[in-house]
């Protein structure tokens, strides 16, 4: 178990190289001379020379390559062109909010996910089955973005339930440690702030976890259907368990591998896809801060954003490797 | 020989006291903006938090707004327009060549970490922008080569007197000091902060820093001790919320006291709320079609009117702009002292203009490309739905395009190699003299392929003369007549199809007092008051 954990960790070395080598040779690639996006309409030639001096690009590629390589293996990720930030802080205090805002979103998404699909599944062609697969259906096509607003118009706006935007008011005094804003509050022990982190993160939470939700239901409602339909399960009925015995304690945690699966593929693309989300509710995420810095050709922090990005994947894909291995007996690692 | 060029010893006083009631002061001044009450939160929601607040190094109007709510420059533009008044320079003189500038600071300003302002912070915020190996060289120092632009050197001559000395006589120098780029900066911060200067700002305005939280909101307080008197709100609080619907919801709700932007099919929805108030105005902007003059057909003029006279502007700004746009039919806007509304633009007619095409030699018309750029500008709200509607225009009067587009950044660098044979462009202005725009777009020393602004090409010796003469006398009157007879041979020549000047729009709660959006767009907020 160890020697696997340790190789697959390993493999993060190759993984981060090539990451850098692909954005890196992408980012360049990409038409658009940073200096003339930074300085617009209004460039004169000495400026955007000097700029380019400044930002390094008046080097050859591989030169700036390995100099950008050489400082990242010491952690350095450099500083945005834009604002002169060193990346790693900028990374440092926008992942805890789209951690956050991910993970609030996974939470509804599974726990309702699993729960709809469970259901649906034990009482096949029934009307909540019928009434869940269209819902779920529904909130797998509904544009984020639409849905977004709608929640907003009607629990913030018209009912007063929520707060409309942000990640926290402005009257709410806060020190942040962690930049979770959830976590640090209990630290802090300043209930004022929990309750207000709180309710900031419902409506922008719900609107992220409509996708994965519907995906989370349907695939769980098929994965044990099909494990319903199998010769164990029919014994276990025939000795006289219970229904809910038979379907909570024996068939669900055989339906779990494509449901954890599927639940890893989504952590992943929403840490990079919170971007919608993240722009209707004014959310500071770093899917706003990659894609502002695209615009911008600023080119550290689109690379240091991919780099942090690539890696909680392999990570979390790791965490589904060893969830497998918990469901089924039979998967070991060695 | 020196010229006195202002002192007016009445307005010098009225800043010194806290200006809760001033008699005398002219109305545009900031002065004349007195409190009616003192206290509480402003809160204002624009589009984008600001990328940085050191003021040497940034170029985005959302940055600006925050800066410029906590730095000061030697001059400033007075509350309503873009002429100039005093602020950390209580008054100014200039050699009658032209080249020496003087100007005599304030005293007793100091910086919000208690440091004194004097000669010295004035020399240090401009040797750090304009020499990119002083050790406080900020990152990219966008600004710099525009508004120091001419000046050879600058000294302390006393603690409170600081002379620039300029290699040619320029005179929007003047103007250029009250940009929000030259902003004076607290060289003990800087040298403290260093690189991190950015996001702990020090200057002398009227309100201090005290937090930011990156991509949502920075929090500033008042300067109780600010020189022109302390500004009416307590606390300041500058948020970034991108989406334009969910930033009204937000004002609606109560959340925001101002927001920018508004999205133009909610004007109606905030006319009809007695809330909320909308503002209009023209705006310091032009969108143009560039018409290469270098490339057949434009190198006839001929050609180059049939297109002005092809285009239906009012039609684009009821579709596009929602109707508060201006149509345009000089290169600059009527915002700008020098603005000749004597210009006759060409008429709409698509007839006339199939006539012009073929006494040009052109009976059948004419086929070539209309390039527009594939990002949203103020002066250019929809990008693609404008060219494809101006290609619908132009076609009926014999002109045939085919729309062609590059990424932004590819589209300037072509434009200013002259590739394009019409291009749709615009300019946003920096400062309010005509100069910025007459000279920096259509005059012959900005026509260099590669690095040209004057995406016309358009090489006029009689224009030239007018606009370098306008940039070496001081008198504003004399200026604005050169002016005016520049716009006229423009308008003749015809090297643009001068489009829009799309407005500066804001939107703000009724309880708040005594704001005007000022025509720079720049939300200076600290003579607003909230009503109870």
């Amino acid at each position: 178990m160890s020697r696997f954990l340790l190789r697959r960790l390993l493999e993060l070395v190759p993984v981060f190289f090539g990451v850098i080598l692909v954005v890196f040779v992408i980012s360049r690639m990409t038409p658009g001379d940073p200096a003339r996006i930074i300085l617009g309409e209004k460039a004169t030639p000495e400026a955007l020379a000097q700029l380019r001096v400044v930002l390094g690009l008046d080097q050859p590629l591989p030169v700036q390559f390995a100099r950008y390589l050489g400082r990242a293996m010491r952690g350095d990720l450099g500083r945005s062109i834009q604002s002169n930030e060193r990346v790693i802080v900028d990374l440092a205090t926008r992942f805890p909010a789209t951690i956050e805002l991910t993970a609030a979103a996974m939470l509804i998404a599974t726990v309702v996910g699993v729960l709809t699909g469970v259901l649906a599944a034990a009482r096949q062609h029934s009307w909540f089955d019928g009434a869940s697969m269209i819902v779920a259906l529904v909130g797998f096509s509904m544009p984020i973005f639409w849905l977004g607003i709608m929640l907003i118009l009607l629990f913030a706006w018209q009912l007063g339930w929520f707060p409309i935007s942000g990640r926290l008011d402005y009257a709410v005094e806060l020190r942040r440690i962690t930049n979770f804003y959830v976590l640090d509050a209990l630290l802090a022990r300043n209930g004022a702030a929990f309750g207000d982190a709180l309710r900031h993160l419902v409506l922008p939470a719900v609107t992220l976890s409509t996708v994965p939700l519907a995906i989370i239901a349907r695939m769980t409602r098929s994965a044990l259907l099909e494990v319903l339909r199998q010769d164990y399960v029919r014994t276990a009925r025939a000795k006289g368990l219970a229904e809910r015995r038979v379907v909570l304690g024996h068939a669900l945690r055989n339906a779990g591998i494509p449901v954890i699966t599927v639940i890893g593929l989504n952590v992943g693309s929403l840490l990079g896809g919170a971007i919608l989300t993240e722009t209707i509710f004014a959310w500071p995420g770093v899917g706003r801060l990659v894609v502002d810095a695209i615009f911008a050709r600023d080119y550290p922090v689109v690379q240091g954003a991919v780099l942090v990005i690539a890696v909680v994947f392999v990570l979390v894909n790791l965490a589904v490797d060893l969830a497998y291995a918990y469901l089924d007996p039979r998967i070991r690692y060695g | 020989m020196r010229v006195r060029l202002l002192v007016p010893a009445v307005l010098i006083a009225s800043l010194l006291v806290a200006p809760a009631v001033t008699v005398g002061a002219p109305r545009t001044s900031w002065d004349a903006k007195a409190c009616g009450r003192v206290g509480g939160t402003l809160v204002f929601g624009q589009a984008q938090d600001a990328v940085s607040l050191d003021p040497g190094d940034i170029e985005d109007g959302f940055s600006v707004n925050n800066t410029s709510n906590m730095f000061d420059t030697l001059v400033r533009f007075r509350a309503d327009s873009t002429q100039i008044e005093p602020s950390l320079a209580e008054s100014w003189s200039v050699t009658q060549d032209g080249l020496v500038w003087t100007f005599r600071l304030r005293r007793g300003v100091k910086f919000h970490d208690g440091t004194p302002f004097n000669a010295d912070a004035v020399v240090f915020t401009y040797a750090r922008q304009i020499d990119k190996k002083h050790p406080y060289f900020p990152g990219n120092a966008p600004y710099a080569s525009f508004t120091y632009q001419n000046v050879k050197s600058v000294t302390a001559v006393d603690p409170y007197t600081v002379r620039f000395t300029l290699s040619a006589p320029f005179a929007p120098f003047l103007t250029n000091m009250a940009m929000f780029s030259t902003s004076i900066v607290s060289p003990t911060a800087v040298k403290k902060w260093g690189k991190d200067f950015f996001k702990h700002p020090v200057g002398t305005g009227p309100f201090k820093f005290v937090e930011w939280v990156q991509k949502d909101r920075i929090t500033m307080e008042a300067n109780r001790d600010y020189w022109a008197g302390r500004p009416c709100v307590d606390r300041l609080i500058i948020r970034g919320i991108p989406d334009n619907t969910v930033r009204l919801l937000e004002m609606e709700r109560g959340g925001l006291h101002l927001m920018d932007q508004v999205n133009p099919p909610d004007y109606e929805r905030i006319r009809r709320n007695n809330r909320l108030v909308l503002f209009t105005g023209p705006g310091l902007n032009t969108g143009y079609i560039a018409l290469n003059t270098e490339r057949e057909p434009f190198n006839d003029v001929r050609v180059r009117r049939a297109v002005n006279m092809s285009v239906n502007k009012p039609a684009l700004i009821r579709a596009f702009y929602a109707g508060v746009g201006q149509p345009a039919k000089n290169p600059m806007p009527p915002t700008i002292w020098g603005y000749n509304d004597a210009v006759k633009p060409y008429e709409y007619n698509p007839e006339r203009a199939r006539q012009l095409l073929a006494e040009a030699g052109y009976p059948n018309g004419i086929t070539t490309e209309l390039w527009w750029p594939n990002r949203a500008r103020p002066y250019l709200t929809q990008p693609q739905k404008i060219a494809e509607a101006i290609q619908q225009q132009l076609a009926k009067g014999g002109i045939r395009a085919k729309l062609v587009t590059y990424e932004w950044g590819t589209y300037l660098d072509k434009l200013s190699n002259g590739e394009h044979p019409m291009a749709i462009i615009g300019w946003i202005g920096d400062n309010g003299d005509p100069d910025n725009f007459l000279y920096v777009l259509l005059d012959k020393d900005n026509a260099v392929k590669g690095d040209a602004n004057n995406y016309a090409f358009y090489k006029s010796e009689a224009v030239h003369d007018l606009l370098i003469r306008a940039q070496r006398i001081g008198d504003q009157a004399a200026r604005a007549r050169l002016y005016r007879q520049a716009q006229e041979i423009i308008a003749r020549d015809a090297p643009w199809v001068p489009l829009v000047h799309a407005a500066r729009v804001g939107a703000y709660r009724r309880e708040v007092q005594n704001f005007y959006l000022h025509p720079l767009q720049i939300w200076w907020l600290h003579r607003v008051w909230i009503q109870r």
